[in-house]
């Protein structure tokens, strides 16, 4: 029997990719081990990684560390495939699309707060929709909505100073980058 | 007006040393405290437009052509509602309605099941009772239209 090995070709790209997904990971972990009152509702950290992504590489690269954060930290966290993975995808789904549009606001009006508010809002409005549509199909699920909306609120204003905090501090970006040369 | 709450200027510098002091506040560009304030008008204004009475779906229960009931499909509740022939009994859980029990002979209303969404309706034709779930969206009555 001949041994064969299979090697892939990778990219810095994808070496980049996969290591800043492993700490959108990490926090997606954190962030379901945190206990909040409400179910569906969570500070959302591993967002703070998608808007520095975003801010640094662009949204593709986003896309790509949002994708995997989300599929891995589903099998990880036991829910891939059920009704909290497809949740948590169309979350991701609806503040990627938003967050598309909101970096390209204006630099120096709009920061990171702005991005993170409206991936927070755009991100409950996604998973409403969903329960709405697909898993609650009644008008139940609207009542909670002030809930999810405050939340958004906090919690988007927090993760967008941190991302902001992260972003301004050159040294910490320089680190980041030290580590992936 | 972050420079009200901070000693620093409200744009962040780009080139701010990591030893600089953290203010939070600080970090919140012009437009930014404009979609924070718009985030805080929405979310006040959530509460009164999503816990207003609209929002929830009911159950019509009418008997003899006149409404002997509305029943809020959100709390579960049963109540007997007597006919020319006997007690028709309807039950509310879940969301959803169904007629428990009936006199009449054929217990058409009753084999129909649960009633889930908006515009279904049960009728137990003998004992003069109907059943209607009135939603906010309103689907066409094929019966009539």
């Amino acid at each position: 029997m001949t041994r064969s090995i299979i090697e892939l070709e990778t990219t810095q790209e994808d070496h980049r990719v996969a290591r800043i997904a492993a700490a959108a990971i990490a926090l997606a972990l954190v962030d379901s081990a945190i206990p909040l009152p409400l179910p569906g509702i969570k500070p959302g950290l591993a967002n703070i990684v998608t808007m520095f992504v975003l801010a640094r590489y662009g949204w593709s690269t986003a896309a790509w560390v949002t994708g995997l954060r989300v599929v891995a930290s589903g099998i990880l966290l036991g829910h891939f495939l059920s009704p909290a993975f497809f949740l948590s995808v169309a979350g991701a789904v609806a503040s990627l699309a938003v967050l598309a549009f909101a970096v390209r606001l204006p630099d120096r009006v709009f920061g990171p707060v702005t991005w993170s508010l409206f991936a927070a809002f755009a991100h409950i409005a996604g998973q409403v929709l969903l329960v709405r549509l697909w898993l609650i199909p009644g008008n139940g699920v609207f009542y909670l909505v002030p809930f999810f909306a405050a939340a958004a609120l906090i919690f988007g204003t927090i993760n967008g100073v941190i991302t902001a905090r992260l972003l301004g501090d050159t040294g910490s970006v320089r680190e980041f980058g030290a580590q992936n040369a | 007006m972050a420079s009200v709450f901070s000693t620093e200027a409200p744009a962040p510098d780009p080139t701010r040393s990591a030893s600089a002091p953290f203010s939070a506040l600080s970090l919140f560009r012009p437009g930014d405290w404009f979609v924070f304030l718009a985030a805080c008008a929405f979310c006040l204004v959530s509460f009164p437009l999503a816990w207003r009475g609209g929002v929830a779906e009911k159950l019509v229960v009418r008997q003899g052509g006149r409404v002997f009931a509305e029943l809020d499909l959100s709390r579960a509740s049963r109540i007997d509602i007597p006919g020319p022939i006997g007690t028709t009994t309807v039950a509310v859980e879940d969301g959803r309605a169904r007629v428990v029990s009936d006199p009449g002979i054929h217990q058409y209303c009753v084999r129909q099941g649960w009633l889930e969404r908006a515009g279904e309706i049960a009728i137990c034709a003998p004992n003069e009772v109907s059943l209607e779930i009135a939603g906010s969206d309103k689907v066409y009555d094929s019966l009539n239209y």
